[in-house]
């Protein structure tokens, strides 16, 4: 890769070396580092997802390149002039700055979100760069509380004033500086409708700590949130996601890093990350067993793809859990807690688990 | 035997019009309709096998009157050799009168019952007779006849004869009064004239409609197909009453003498081993030789190894020709055609050949047009009962850009010319509708679709790169000042001389370009 420069001049280097492919008229080329289960391995040193070495080469005269070579080279260069605005874009505002029906064709540059998405993953591989280096940042998407001051972008931000519905996470959170972090431990959940019971509940406010939640799959602003404040304040990260594959995948995602996502695993996954809950044993334990959601044939096929990845296989605990699950063939949502009293969880769950650490790895 | 034989004699003199009379649909006179189309197709058939026998481009005069709704007048006239004068009423008004049935030689009539059986319809249905108007030459007069069909002897019955002024220099014209009924479209007269325009491309035909257009197919070559020669039947293709009945007939003093007259392909060697099988001797008078002694001369036939008739006695329409008559009918963007090498089916040789029209003005949403032929005539009913048809239908046309569904003909806009050529066109009825299904000929069917199908592929396949090609060259095209500008904005250099670059570039590597893709 690219020796460590500032975006721009990556970004003007990667132009300039195809220019020179033009002049001597070779084929425009760029290595493109191949992002792929193929491509990825479980690097036991550091207990996260690493991205191999593999590259594929995009030409521009290959019939089947053609069109991606261009909208690689047209987002690199709308970044470029993000970059001397000083303006940031977000996806969905790169989409609409690329997409365009190429003139005297019927073909358009770029048809879905996904393509353009797509090309600024490889170009965050290419230049080493982050897709926040870029000025490019995903749709924000996740809520903070907690006895927390910091300053971002000048402004200063108390996560412990920020009424019902907490500090909003961006989707850039490099810029910030934590003022004041006053916490015992760090919470994150998969949901934000539970996020908004343990605010309500005043939870982080009793148990001195941190609550953080995204929806589905965290955003790249939130983990990089939860990695700054577990490196930088060594505090101990625990996760809450529903008892189904798909709650697993999200915690080891978190952990271990994803395989889109594996070139900069080491600024994103936690590996020190504790599983909280919901645990097939929690569902004996609290008397879960009548509020289950019976599984489909996609949440068994998931379920056998995960128990098998390289990570899991090696801890006997999560196979146990994995065993337990099958047998059990349902799922048990955060919510079922709710059948116990609707603050059981704040009041009971969380503090007893956390007490007992009780916690999966 | 005797007796047998004064039988077989009497059936054939008192049933044979009278039979026509209760099985008019076996001779294709079912419908008011499909007698239209068949008086026109006899007499259109003779005209082109005169013609064609006496070395005349044939110029054809077709026309219908409606007389009626019920009732057609249909005057059919050609510039043929014409006919002798005391031959005339035998070959209008007396059924099983001809020069074709007993011999093997490729013509479009084989039976000699065709216009006579539209002559006794006519009778049959309107009272009227036939007139008959024909001249031999510049230097006689035309002889007119106006005939009935005495249909208990089979008889001709001349009503008028006299001998009249005619400008043309010889030929024939046949009119005669039928109860018919006049339809367009498919199975119609007009199609089936436009398809003997296809098939016989020497031909000028002009065609009087009876909504008195006047349609003229001009011939699209003055090449006429080569003689037809006319060969002796060969042992395996010949029936065990056939072979009863040439045994009485043949001018051969011995056995050994029949075999090496009346047969092709029978060598003294040969004709020892069928007699010696058989148990008969060699030198026996062939009207002693019993029904059983045949019988056992019949099988033994079949056991001996003969070598397959000569084949030179064809004369297919030719590659060239075909594509030329479908040309002249047919508007498309690529014509394809082959004659296979002649075969053998039963002792009787055949040829097939196919000739395919795709795109232009073919409508291209249903299935093809399957257009077929026998001897040159085209083939307009019983469709699925031919094996042209099921030679069309097991070929896989999906491998020639076609596509098609299971058991069913190919769809696209194409037009499919299938022929056969044979001195004995094996029908599946009298009415002459249907190719039978011989396993040899099937085979020889599909043989030539697969040629003229590859030859279909090889153009679509052709087509399709050529317009990708185009496609491609313009989508690089296209890209370049795109790619350009981006690149000039992200590299901080000059638009104008990255894109000329890019276009150079281009220029060069297109064909490699193309190829590489295509290999994707």
């Amino acid at each position: 890769m690219v020796k460590k420069n500032k975006p721009k001049e990556a970004l003007v280097k990667l132009g300039k070396d195809v220019v020179k492919q033009v002049s001597k008229k070779q084929n425009p080329v760029i290595d493109i580092p191949i992002r792929a289960l193929s491509n990825v391995s479980f690097d036991k040193k550091t207990r996260t997802l690493k991205l191999g070495d593999k590259t594929s080469q995009r030409y521009f005269f290959n019939v089947s390149h053609a069109k991606k070579f261009l909208q690689t080279v047209e987002v690199a260069s709308v970044s470029k002039s993000l970059l001397n605005s000083g303006k940031h874009a977000s996806l969905r505002d790169v989409f609409y700055m690329v997409k365009r029906t190429i003139p005297k064709t019927k073909v358009n540059l770029v048809d879905d979100q996904s393509e353009s998405d797509s090309v600024i993953e490889d170009l965050e591989l290419v230049l080493d760069k982050s897709r926040e280096q870029l000025n490019i940042n995903a749709n924000k998407n996740g809520s903070v509380s907690g006895d927390v001051i910091i300053n971002d972008k000048g402004d200063t931000i108390d996560w412990g004033r920020m009424g019902s519905g907490g500090w909003s996470i961006p989707s850039n959170v490099e810029e910030i500086k934590f003022k004041k972090v006053k916490a015992k431990y760090l919470l994150y959940m998969e949901k934000a409708a539970v996020w908004e019971r343990l605010h309500e509940d005043k939870y982080w406010e009793k148990q001195k700590c941190i609550i953080m939640c995204s929806q589905g799959q965290a955003t790249r602003g939130v983990r990089r949130l939860l990695e700054r404040l577990h490196r930088e304040y060594k505090l101990p990260v625990y996760v809450l996601t529903d008892m189904d594959p798909w709650g697993i995948y999200i915690y080891s995602v978190l952990k271990y890093g994803s395989i889109s996502l594996a070139h900069i695993s080491e600024k994103l996954a936690i590996p020190d990350m504790k599983y909280l809950g919901i645990t097939v044993d929690d569902i004996r334990n609290y008397k879960l067993e009548k509020h289950l959601i019976k599984f489909k044939d996609t949440d068994r096929s998931r379920l056998k793809q995960i128990s098998k990845y390289d990570w899991f296989t090696k801890s006997k605990e999560w196979q146990r859990q994995f065993k337990m699950l099958k047998e059990l063939d349902a799922k048990a949502e955060i919510q079922a807690l709710s059948s116990r009293g609707i603050s059981f969880i704040s009041d009971k769950y969380l503090p007893e688990k956390i007490k007992k650490k009780d916690f999966l790895d | 035997m005797v007796i047998a034989e004064e039988l077989a004699k009497k059936q054939r003199e008192i049933s044979i019009s009278e039979f026509f009379v209760k099985n008019r649909h076996l001779l294709g006179f079912d419908n008011p309709r499909k007698a239209l189309l068949t008086t026109v197709k006899e007499a259109v058939d003779n005209s082109l096998d005169a013609c064609e026998e006496s070395k005349i481009l044939p110029e054809l005069y077709i026309e219908i009157n409606s007389i009626t709704d019920e009732r057609y007048n249909i005057i059919i006239e050609d510039n043929g050799p014409g006919i002798v004068k005391n031959q005339i009423p035998k070959i209008f008004a007396k059924l099983l009168y001809g020069s074709k049935f007993h011999t093997m030689k490729q013509s479009r009539g084989q039976q000699g019952i065709g216009i006579s059986a539209a002559a006794m319809y006519g009778q049959l249905t309107t009272g009227k007779s036939t007139k008959i108007t024909s001249k031999i030459g510049s230097k006689s007069k035309a002889n007119y006849y106006e005939l009935h069909l005495d249909t208990r002897t089979n008889e001709p019955e001349i009503v008028k004869e006299e001998v009249v002024e005619w400008a043309k220099t010889q030929g024939t014209r046949v009119e005669l009064e039928i109860e018919a009924k006049y339809q367009k479209g498919k199975q119609s007269v007009d199609d089936y004239l436009r398809q003997v325009a296809i098939a016989n491309p020497y031909a000028t035909i002009i065609y009087k409609t009876p909504e008195k257009k006047k349609i003229v197919y001009e011939r699209a070559t003055d090449e006429l197909p080569k003689q037809a020669k006319e060969i002796k039947p060969h042992p395996y293709g010949i029936e065990l009453g056939m072979l009863i009945k040439m045994l009485k007939s043949t001018k051969g003093r011995t056995l050994q003498a029949f075999f090496s007259k009346d047969f092709t392909r029978v060598s003294a060697k040969i004709a020892k081993i069928i007699c010696d099988k058989a148990g008969v001797d060699i030198k026996k008078k062939p009207f002693d030789v019993s029904r059983e002694e045949a019988d056992r001369i019949f099988k033994s036939i079949k056991e001996t190894k003969i070598m397959a008739p000569p084949t030179n006695c064809l004369s297919p329409i030719g590659e060239e020709s075909i594509i030329k008559g479908l040309k002249k009918e047919i508007k498309a963007d690529f014509y394809g055609a082959v004659t296979r090498s002649p075969s053998v089916y039963r002792g009787n040789p055949f040829q097939i050949e196919a000739g395919i029209a795709y795109g232009g003005e073919i409508p291209s949403e249903d299935t093809i047009t399957l257009i077929r032929f026998a001897n040159r005539v085209p083939l307009l009913y019983q469709q699925s009962a031919c094996s042209a048809t099921k030679g069309v239908i097991n070929t896989n046309w999906r491998n020639y850009g076609l596509s098609q569904s299971r058991g069913a003909l190919p769809s696209g806009p194409v037009y499919l010319f299938v022929h056969i050529v044979s001195v004995w066109v094996p029908f599946t009825s009298e009415s002459k509708e249907a190719i039978a299904h011989y396993p040899e000929i099937i085979k020889q069917i599909k043989l030539a679709l697969q040629d003229v199908g590859r030859k279909l592929g090889g153009y679509i396949r052709k087509n399709i790169r050529a317009k990708e090609q185009r496609e491609k060259a313009n989508l690089f095209e296209a890209y370049i000042p795109e790619l350009a500008s981006s690149l000039a904005k992200l590299s901080n250099e000059k638009k104008e001389k990255i894109e000329k670059n890019l276009k150079i570039k281009l220029k060069k590597d297109l064909p490699i370009l193309i190829r590489n893709g295509q290999e994707e």
